[in-house]
């Protein structure tokens, strides 16, 4: 790294006789990648120090945005929303739908890269059955959203097949009771992450060795045995950072529920990302919501510290 | 049972395993498709019709003829495809100083980079809002463009700067013992020789714009603004439901990234599977 810092002074003073004469060598090229750097600089600051340092402003004030002249009220909105209720509905909710979706995703995810990672097969049949397994990550959420809820309709094709074969006795509102509806969207969500894990696993299953296993066979181990002792070791890495990965981007969900749900019925499909949408864009309380986006910022950073560390382990 | 018995069983078991795991990944999408060529009353017709006994092209037709549709299109097109070169463009200048030089806080850039892609877009969204407002951006395209970069700068940074760092130092170095400048060597050899990450960097960040929903709810208004994931919704808000435009609408939103997959598949792949852009 160190020789990309020592320019040929003198070849640079031969190539650009234009430069302004008096800056040295040295302070110029210490200045370079700062040079480089402005744009992306100028945009983390507007998009993100700016936004941040603002929206911890407004969740200090009474009502942000809505008020000519809104007034401190320090930790007020915090207080309130921590005590009450629908906020503790929409935690566990998220939790919910966040923890069974990571523990599906990575066991669709991992079935379906082990059997397209077998040697039973020829290529191109594999090759065709990842092309269709792929075909989820396809899809915008806002598709996939309209897509459940044409299939979940009560008239519609899913329960259909399931008064048909006699697993449900009338037409289930999937979506609108809330005894159905977060399972509904954990379910949703379940179809449309998978690939992405499927993919990775794949790409690390073709990483691990073929001796391991050759040798594992000539010691007589069982197909079992070879995946608890092979297959998941090996593979333990891209594990848990994809799923840490998973478990972030799971938690901010927003597009997929609100299409299909909109948080209810009841509150029953509620996330913390629809809960503090609702307090700024339908109840205009920019202020509590603010405070909420807080919230939802502090635990995504508790996740990501946890994400970095697992990054930092692997290399 | 003998050890070729044995194999042909497993295959056997394999094979149809393969088969119910299709099943689940394509039943729904085949429906789409389906039901995107029927007319808007058979959409529910007892019993479900996988293949259309009445198939037409009416949904198409509805969002062709529809100025106010094709420009849902239009306005995704434009907003993706501007995104994805402003990304490119910011991305290589600073992969490039990420990459070749050391400089005094490096670290804490590259940690912030990192760590700017765990930010929920949910915490964003509400300052987003007084700051597009307060900047005149609202309901405009350089609004969505502008706060789309903060998905897919970060990332776009990160990959290029790991492919940067796979191409020997030599070549820059080169350049600049002939007299050129950085610059030069950055445009002139680095770049063309980066293609493939370029790619995969590229499809990644048109992706990300393409699907993105809820800085498009927020940040525009009228309808000659809005992008494709809020166009399906909008079909959503009329009385009746029209589901087979929804999903033609759905169909024809998804064949920009299904091109992008077919063709650049080892790029696709790539990029969206963190860490595997080498050559």
């Amino acid at each position: 790294m160190a020789s990309a810092s020592l320019p040929v002074a003198g070849a640079q003073q031969l190539g650009s006789p234009k430069r302004q004469p008096g800056v040295s060598g040295t302070v110029k090229a210490t200045l370079v990648p700062y040079g480089y750097l402005t744009p992306t600089m100028v945009l983390l600051v507007v998009l993100m120090v700016i936004p941040i340092v603002m929206v911890i402003g407004y969740s200090l004030m009474d009502n942000v945005i809505m008020k000519k002249n809104p007034q401190f009220v320090a930790f007020k909105h915090y207080s309130d929303i921590l005590t009450s209720e629908s906020f503790w509905n929409a935690v566990s909710n998220t939790l919910f739908f966040t923890g069974v979706s990571v523990i599906a995703h990575l066991i669709i995810g991992l079935a379906f890269a082990m059997m397209l990672n077998t040697g039973l097969l020829g290529n191109r049949t594999k090759a065709i059955f990842r092309t269709i397994y792929v075909l989820p990550w396809l899809f915008t959420v806002a598709i996939i959203a309209v897509l459940w809820r044409l299939l979940l309709e009560p008239n519609g094709v899913v329960n259909y097949v399931l008064m048909a074969s006699g697993l449900a006795g009338t037409q289930v509102e999937w979506l609108s009771q809330p005894e159905t509806a977060l399972f509904a969207v954990t379910f949703i969500n379940i179809w449309s992450g998978y690939p992405f894990y499927m993919t990775s696993l794949l790409a690390g299953l073709q990483g691990i060795p073929a001796d391991y296993y050759e040798a594992a066979q000539v010691d007589g181990a069982s197909p079992w045995q070879r995946f608890v002792s092979i297959t998941l070791p090996q593979l333990k890495p891209i594990i848990i950072s994809m799923a840490l990965l998973d478990f972030i981007w799971t938690t901010q969900q927003f597009a997929l529920i609100w299409m299909t749900t909109g948080g209810g019925p009841l509150g029953s499909t509620e996330m913390l990302s629809t809960f503090t949408y609702k307090l700024a864009f339908s109840k205009y309380q920019f202020g509590a919501a603010s405070a909420a986006a807080v919230i939802v910022l502090v635990i995504s950073m508790i996740l990501a510290f946890f994400y970095v560390r697992a990054q930092k382990a692997r290399d | 049972m003998s050890r070729a018995q044995r194999r042909r069983f497993a295959r056997i078991a394999i094979l149809i395993g393969l088969v119910i795991g299709a099943l689940y990944a394509a039943l729904p999408v085949l429906w789409m498709l389906s039901s995107s060529f029927k007319q808007n009353t058979d959409i529910f017709a007892s019993p479900p019709q996988l293949i259309p006994s009445n198939p037409t092209l009416e949904a198409y037709t509805a969002i062709f003829t529809d100025p106010v549709k094709v420009r849902f299109f239009l306005n995704s097109y434009f907003v993706s495809l501007s995104v994805t070169v402003l990304t490119l463009l910011v991305a290589v200048l600073a992969a490039y100083a990420l990459s070749r030089y050391e400089f005094p806080f490096k670290r804490v850039l590259n940690m912030v980079i990192v760590s700017v892609q765990a930010v929920p877009p949910i915490t964003l969204l509400i300052p987003y809002f007084g700051l597009i407002m307060f900047l005149g951006l609202y309901n405009s395209y350089p609004g969505l463009i502008l706060t789309y970069m903060v998905f897919t700068l970060p990332y776009a940074i990160i990959m290029m700067t790991g492919y940067f760092n796979t191409l020997p130092r030599e070549l820059d170095e080169a350049v600049k013992v002939d007299g050129g400048s950085s610059w030069t060597a950055l445009w002139r050899i680095l770049v063309p020789i980066s293609v493939p990450g370029l790619v995969s960097v590229g499809i990644y960040t048109f992706m990300i714009a393409w699907n993105e929903y809820l800085f498009a709810l927020t940040l525009t208004k009228t309808p000659d603004m809005r992008t494709v994931p809020i166009g399906i919704q909008l079909l959503m808000g009329q009385h009746s439901y029209e589901w087979n435009q929804m999903m033609s609408m759905s169909i024809l939103g998804c064949i920009p990234i299904l091109l992008l997959f077919l063709f650049f598949q080892r790029y696709f792949i790539g990029g969206m599977t963190a860490g595997a852009v080498k050559n």
